[in-house]
């Protein structure tokens, strides 16, 4: 069970409360882009086993989105930050 | 190996079966093979065995980090179907199930496949529609089913709880006479067993640590124990299966989750038959030895612990205890979780990749098991002839670009 601190209400809940929402940092392509390049940014994940930088909503609260650094393997939270900024240099970052 | 008969029975018990010989050699890897299967789960060493069995390549080893059927293959629910909804999904998990019944005797090893039915449950009306297109979309492709109604339900699994009132209202079921159960362990042993007589080496507790691909064509595996250099390389490794492409410089459209499963206390004989149920997201079976083995779901999110999250198994607990009110005080007797390899359309990725002479099979995702005999022999059949045998054609990584996708996404009667 994760305990999640929602960076919007500012109050540390247990995973039932939040939606995870996918893999964070994923740019849409331009327009014009090859099939192969539009299936990686649909499908393809980086699916790493350690750091990952994904997406979560809290559903059962603000209903807002954020997004958190964690590590798939030990599932410690790393850092919790809003969208649309970088991600904090914590962990080991990936390959 | 030492056929086992009845004949071999009577003659070790003379000897107190003190003096059976081992099942499979311990292998100690060679510097070079044929073809290097990376990973000694059902589908591994079924593609090993059928390797040698059908298409006469011997030259072949098993590279395991740990022990034979020691990840997803011992980590199932046991339950063997092929009532997929799209044709090219019922193709393949088809020619998987024909394969069953004869698996004992083609091995000589006992699986224990017992075809005592699958029943996938509706509770609304929109799943009762669902669940009558599946039939007949089961029909049309030559696979068994039928639709059944609340009182035939009753008659068939007394314990349910078929009532009106219940939490969960049940309002019939797909039926599949030729699905069941087998002994998940014995699938690996018997399959290892029979590709070790072929000459297969088998080596465990030997993790890979690297792809080497030279040019554009593969060169062998890094392990724990030196390099192993191999013509074709084949990744068999469910939930570890990005973590090895990534070995190679690929990406794969896949996310890993632990999916849970649990078993009971041992109860005498009370369900003959698979229940399984999408909306309340349970399946539950009784295994020979008595316990209840019960699947629950796949963690939402990413993650390579091999235990999940506990309110995923509350959630199925609470089910199975509605639908079945008579294990209300069934105790659990062990709990687990498995990497389970999950694609955006739920169908596995079966052949070839950008690097030459490296194939994949994986994207199994949490129905892995059902499709181990044929899963392997379509696989060893693309690593023969390097080329995607016609079940697996439409199984191609490429179909993600292709926009080619076969969602069986819950139309499978898939409880995830």
């Amino acid at each position: 069970m994760l305990l999640l601190q929602c960076p919007h209400c500012l109050e540390g809940r247990s995973e039932e409360e939040f939606d995870y929402a996918g893999e964070a940092h994923i740019q849409r392509p331009a327009p014009g882009v090859t099939d192969a390049e539009w299936a990686d940014y649909l499908y393809f994940r980086s699916n790493p086993q350690g750091r990952h930088r994904e997406m979560w909503v809290h559903t059962a609260g603000c209903r807002r989105y954020f997004n958190v650094v964690r590590d798939t393997v030990s599932y410690d939270v790393l850092a919790v930050y809003p969208i649309g900024e970088r991600e904090p240099l914590v962990g080991k970052p990936p390959p | 190996m030492e056929r086992y008969s009845l004949f071999g029975l009577l003659k070790h018990a003379l000897h107190h079966h003190e003096d059976w010989p081992r099942a499979w050699r311990d292998a100690e890897p060679r510097s070079s093979y044929d073809v290097v299967v990376v990973g000694g789960g059902g589908h591994g060493l079924a593609t090993a065995y059928y390797l040698a069995k059908v298409h006469g390549i011997t030259d072949v080893a098993v590279v395991e980090k740990g022990w034979l059927g020691g990840g997803n293959t011992g980590r199932n629910t046991t339950i063997v179907r092929s009532n997929y909804l799209r044709d090219e999904a019922a193709r393949l998990y088809d020619f998987a199930l024909e394969l069953w019944p004869d698996l004992s005797r083609e091995l000589n090893f006992n699986v224990m496949f017992s075809p005592r039915g699958v029943l996938n449950l509706g509770h609304t009306l929109q799943e009762m529609r669902d669940i009558e297109r599946r039939v007949n979309a089961n029909r049309l492709n030559g696979i068994d089913g039928e639709v059944l109604g609340p009182a035939e339900l009753e008659a068939r699994v007394p314990l349910l709880n078929c009532s009106p009132d219940a939490r969960y209202p049940v309002l019939g079921a797909s039926w599949q006479p030729r699905g069941g159960v087998a002994r998940h362990d014995a699938v690996a042993w018997g399959y290892a067993r029979a590709a070790d007589a072929l000459g297969v080496d088998l080596i465990q507790q030997t993790p890979v640590t690297g792809i080497r691909v030279e040019g554009k064509h593969v060169a062998g595996v890094e392990t724990a124990r030196g390099f192993i250099a191999a013509r074709k390389v084949a990744c068999v490794v469910a939930g570890h299966s990005g973590v090895l492409a990534a070995m190679a410089g690929l990406r794969l459209p896949i996310e890993s989750r632990p999916l849970q499963a649990l078993v009971s206390e041992p109860l005498k004989p009370c369900l003959d038959t698979v229940v399984m149920s999408n909306a309340v997201h349970c399946y539950i079976s009784q295994a020979d030895k008595g316990d209840l083995v019960i699947g629950a779901g796949a963690d939402a999110y990413t993650g390579y612990g091999q235990r999940g999250s506990f309110h995923i198994i509350e959630h199925s607990l609470a089910a199975v205890c509605e639908l079945f009110p008579a294990f209300s005080r069934v105790r659990m007797n062990r709990q687990w979780g498995g990497i389970v390899d999950i694609c955006p359309d739920a169908c596995p990725i079966i052949g070839k990749t950008p690097v030459g002479g490296l194939y994949f099979n994986c994207g199994w995702g949490t129905g892995g098991f059902k499709s181990t005999p044929g899963s392997g022999y379509v696989f060893a059949d693309t690593i023969a002839h390097d080329r995607p045998h016609p079940l697996a054609a439409p199984f191609a990584l490429s179909r993600f670009e292709r926009g080619a996708l076969i969602d069986e996404h819950g139309a499978a009667g898939v409880a995830h």
